[in-house]
């Protein structure tokens, strides 16, 4: 099964991906669409050595839920902080203690960070313990890390590492 | 009805796309810089894209889609170039409002 269809999440995310670049659901697009998310995995297998396994998919529907509205949010906070007085910001640098292990979990934690309020992911330290995470604003560099923690972090865990 | 909708949308875009822009001129140091840019191309481009897709499924022919993937590989795109340059400003050492931490310094 893993040689036929070596990464069997993959292959309807290219068809899907496929049939919107063409902008067409005709059968033979369909057809090409599958064929070619079957085909592509085998030319990248070598990107993707570790197998990725969702453990919870309704938790990550709620957790894509969560960072849109973040993002919808981000904009307005970060818009307000512009528009403001530039001068009063206190921005900081943040060095947030890593639970996740896995690849894919660390680098969506750090283009979720990247994505939402006033946070951009700077470093991932060499012995993966740390994400280092500019953030415009600062008050409390604690509540800041725990709120990360809590709202990213935790649901991350729970979709990508068994535990 | 539907003119309002999407001029509403666009105008929303666009000022954010501005205040994205204003961001570089007015934030005081690179990695502050870095916060407008990425935040303007999530729902000010959003917004655009919206606005394209409605118009478009609803005077061609055929619902259109294109739109849902330049969204999608704005949000693939977008953090990774931020991250990128954020630490290619640590390791050359960049001027900084706000002190580099210890742990950025191996």
């Amino acid at each position: 099964m893993r040689r036929l269809l070596p990464h069997p999440i993959v292959t309807p995310v290219l068809a899907v991906i496929w049939l919107l670049l063409v902008n067409s659901t005709g059968a033979g697009h369909i057809l090409l669409g599958i064929l070619l998310g079957w085909a592509i995995p085998f030319f990248t297998l070598q990107f993707w050595p570790d197998k990725v396994t969702i453990y919870k998919p309704l938790t990550l529907l709620r957790f894509t839920a969560i960072v849109f509205i973040d993002i919808l949010l981000a904009n307005f906070i970060v818009a307000r902080l512009i528009l403001g007085s530039p001068s009063r910001l206190k921005p900081a640098f943040v060095a947030i203690p890593l639970a996740l292990k896995s690849d894919i979990a660390i680098s969506l934690l750090a283009n979720t960070i990247s994505l939402t309020p006033g946070t951009v992911s700077a470093l991932l330290t060499a012995d993966r313990q740390h994400l280092v995470v500019h953030a415009l604003d600062v008050d409390d560099a604690a509540s800041l890390i725990a709120a990360i923690k809590e709202r990213y972090e935790k649901p991350l865990k729970e979709i990508f590492e068994k535990c | 009805m539907q003119e309002y909708l999407l001029s509403f949308l666009i105008v929303t875009g666009a000022v954010f796309t501005f205040i994205g822009s204003l961001g570089l001129a007015r934030l005081r140091d690179f990695y502050t810089r870095l916060h407008g840019p990425t935040k303007a191309t999530t729902l000010g481009v959003g917004c655009l894209l919206i606005a394209s897709a409605v118009f478009f499924s609803t005077q061609g022919e055929q619902l259109s889609l294109h739109e849902m993937l330049i969204t999608l590989f704005l949000f693939i795109t977008a953090p990774v170039s931020a991250h990128l340059l954020a630490k290619a400003a640590l390791h050359l050492r960049l001027k900084s409002l706000a002190a580099i931490p210890k742990k950025a310094e191996e």
